[in-house]
């Protein structure tokens, strides 16, 4: 599939937030298209890959999807370090747990120091009648921290594939942009992964995948 | 590191008791015996006892002897003159009551006036709530979690929230004792036993009406206590009510109550706790042996300590560091690890995880993942470099590959879909069921549940007669090698040597000597099987 002329782009997006906004729900809606209401807490974190093509480039995302619950907390760091990407999930019906990526957001810039591509996600929007943060407020402080902003619900699975895409595109520009980006380092990566294409259930889904182009629910207003 | 203790034994390759099947079988050819340390039996029962899981490896030390009251609903006729120690609080006291020499008299609070204020106390506290209504009352095990400055962590029925003042007379009564520089251990009260764990920063209790005895609920609690542990580490519990004594634990916990549900929920079916003994999945050993290779050969990365595989809470193998061991109390909570997770079906995942055997300062890292496409079969390669995740997910990779390769997993998922074996296999009539444990390996095997034990009350109740018969055997007051028990409904042969242990469940017709023949016959059995049964060999990197 990926002919000599295609860049490898290999990106870490780690994905936090409080405890049950749905980071699980989030990650399986996208990396496997479906969504099950009998998701367990994760421990400690889990390990998604998803391939797909973006333009000359064909992106692999390494999707670490951590837990919540506050005693992972100090384990945080060993799963954002040299991440490209972070996915700051709340669900829209918590106020707290949208006042919580305040506190992820203060961690990630003090402890990062390649540049981060930030998406702020706004899950369960399905919850319409419960909602406790605004649209308004969180886009707000999504353009204050330089941040994509989406509203999805993995639910009703709308708006996840956007903000990964979205995220992947942001990546995609940082590294042409920024040499410094960390995500320079995939020329490695681009050699090993040559040599073993596992993951053959994620490139099945590549079609669907390829033409993005239905939405544009959730305001781009990062960079 | 504890070593385990290398009982003397004889070689495996004694065989002539080949010839019949009558005869006492020597009691020094332990099935299961293996020269190789498999697992350490760090917690072998008889060990048992306030001082060692005080001071093993944390916390200050306390004093006085092992406790031990003996009441038991299904086999009360026996008379517990072993039950010769204190049951409550001050060995020196004499507040703690005489009751103990007979059990018959032990119905009602019998010790003196502080803990029968308390036990109305916690009456009317019950009374006033509607949540903890008779329904409540009736639950035969409860387990109650406390800071020692009384915040309430765990709960196993209700909301730990609004037992709060029931925790909280809980805690004045362990301080009221401590005041005097003794230590609240158990309060008998009817048919229910109080059992009190107090560790450094926090209060284990234990409620029971199940008929257990009082050290095997201190073996749960300790239980319970390593498993908050394993979730924490004690350096950070420790530091944690250092820094602030009234810290509410749940915030740390939270997540991790389903693990201490799991916990307790299968040390209520689960032979293995109470022996301190794992179980393994029955595999041919070629197979085993097969899979222990792949392990070493793929596996062979710097900092991996352990490679455990289990499946259905049973060890399919296990690969170790040279240098390092492995206790049965730790893979337990390993197995309650995995057991209670649906989550790693999901995902290859990357969790931190402190085995308090092993290590109680500090995590390992695990990564574990799933290698059939069922969920059934479960490897965890726990590593203490915290970077490891993509090598391990790349040994995983290679292990699973020569694994579906060579046929490996579907012979484990044949394995595991004939359960366990029958008793029928045994060949040995009358004979209900088992328990048999080889002390030096930490294994033991028991064959299916089948009539009459087919339903949970059924179930419960063999598995009482089991806790009956662990209890006498290891009464640390009298001490029993072979107990021979006639009872309504079965009768009980327990005998323990120094390789192993063995429990069987008879009909209630069985003769003496029939019993006896009986347990040699299926003695021999299980050393004819035990390279199928037990995991005899210590594999390492």
């Amino acid at each position: 599939m990926s002919t000599r002329t295609t860049k490898s782009l290999e990106g870490k997006v780690v994905v936090v937030g409080s405890q049950g906004v749905g980071k699980t729900s989030v990650v399986i809606r996208y990396v496997g298209g479906m969504f099950s209401k009998a998701v367990s807490p994760t421990i400690g974190a889990s390990f998604f890959t998803y391939k797909f093509n973006l333009g000359n480039y064909r992106v692999k995302l390494q999707v670490w999807d951590t837990a919540g619950q506050e005693r992972f907390r100090s384990m945080a760091p060993m799963y954002y370090r040299k991440a490209n990407a972070a996915m700051l999930v709340y669900d829209i019906t918590s106020s707290d747990s949208f006042y919580d990526i305040k506190d992820w957001v203060k961690e990630l810039k003090n402890n990062v120091d390649t540049p981060l591509v930030l998406c702020l996600v706004g899950n369960k929007c399905d919850l319409e009648e419960s909602r406790a943060v605004s649209k308004d407020e969180a886009e707000e402080y999504a353009s204050s921290i330089n941040s994509l902003f989406y509203e999805t619900s993995a639910l009703k699975n709308m708006g996840v594939d956007e903000a990964f895409l979205q995220v992947a595109k942001q990546m995609v520009h940082l590294y042409e942009t920024n040499p410094n980006s960390g995500l320079n380092t995939m020329d490695l990566y681009m050699k090993s992964e040559s040599t073993h294409s596992d993951d053959n259930n994620t490139d099945i889904k590549l079609d669907a995948k390829t033409s993005p182009n239905n939405s544009t629910s959730g305001s781009g207003c990062g960079c | 590191m504890a070593e385990a203790k290398e009982a003397d034994r004889l070689p495996d390759h004694v065989d002539h008791y080949e010839s019949s099947d009558q005869g006492d079988f020597n009691e020094n050819e332990a099935p299961g015996d293996s020269h190789e340390k498999i697992l350490i039996a760090s917690d072998s029962y008889e060990d048992l006892n306030y001082d060692d899981i005080a001071v093993s490896s944390f916390g200050k030390p306390y004093s006085g002897s092992i406790i031990d009251i003996v009441r038991h609903n299904s086999c009360s006729d026996e008379k517990e003159a072993d039950a010769s120690s204190l049951n409550l609080i001050n060995e020196s006291s004499a507040e703690s009551s005489n009751e103990d020499q007979n059990e018959g008299q032990v119905k009602d609070l019998s010790a003196d006036k502080v803990p029968e204020d308390v036990g109305e106390g916690m009456k009317l506290e019950i009374r006033e709530n509607e949540d903890f209504g008779p329904e409540w009352r009736q639950k035969k095990k409860h387990l109650f979690i406390f800071s020692s400055a009384g915040k309430p962590i765990y709960s196993r029925h209700g909301s730990e929230d609004k037992l709060v003042t029931i925790m909280g007379v809980m805690q004045a009564l362990v301080s009221f004792v401590q005041v005097s520089g003794d230590n609240m251990r158990c309060i008998i009260a009817g048919d229910h036993k109080f059992i009190f764990l107090n560790r450094d920063q926090i209060v284990l209790v234990g409620v029971s009406s199940a008929g257990d005895s009082s050290t095997q609920i201190v073996l749960q609690l300790s239980y319970v206590y390593n498993q908050i542990i394993s979730v924490l580490t004690y350096t950070s519990l420790h530091k944690i009510f250092k820094q602030r004594r009234n810290y509410d634990l749940r915030r740390l916990l939270s997540g991790a109550e389903k693990f201490i549900d799991n916990l307790v929920n299968m040390m209520d079916t689960e032979p293995g706790f109470l022996l301190g003994a794992i179980r393994c999945l029955p595999l041919d050993a070629p197979v085993r042996e097969m899979i222990e290779q792949t392990i070493v050969l793929n596996a062979k990365v710097k900092d991996l300590v352990f490679a455990v595989m289990l499946a259905n809470n049973q060890l399919i193998s296990l690969v170790r560091m040279k240098k390092y061991f492995l206790s049965a109390m730790d893979l337990h909570l390993i197995i309650n690890l995995v057991n209670a997770s649906e989550s790693f079906k999901t995902a290859e995942s990357w969790t931190p995880i402190c085995l308090p055997k092993f290590d109680s300062s500090g995590f390992l890292q695990a990564h574990i993942s799933y290698l059939d496409e069922n969920s059934q079969t479960c490897l965890l390669l726990l590593s203490v470099d915290r970077e490891a995740f993509f090598t391990l997910s790349e040994c995983k990779n290679k292990i699973q590959e020569r694994l579906l390769k060579y046929n490996s997993l579907r012979a484990i998922s044949d394995s595991l879909a004939t359960t366990s074996y029958s008793i029928q296999q045994c060949g040995i009539t009358d004979l209900r069921h088992f328990l048999y444990k080889s002390k030096s390996i930490a294994q033991y095997t028991s064959p299916e549940l089948e009539a009459p034990y087919l339903t949970p009350a059924d179930q419960e109740r063999l598995f009482g007669l089991y806790h009956y018969l662990h209890h006498r055997i290891h009464s640390p007051a009298r001490p029993l090698k072979i107990l021979y028990y006639v009872g309504e409904q079965e009768t009980l042969l327990g005998w323990m040597t120094q390789g192993f242990e063995l429990y069987t469940v008879f009909g209630p017709l069985v003769t003496k000597t029939n019993a006896i023949h009986a347990i040699n016959k299926l003695l021999r059995w299980i050393k004819k099987e035990e390279d199928q049964l037990f995991i005899l060999n210590s594999v390492t990197f």
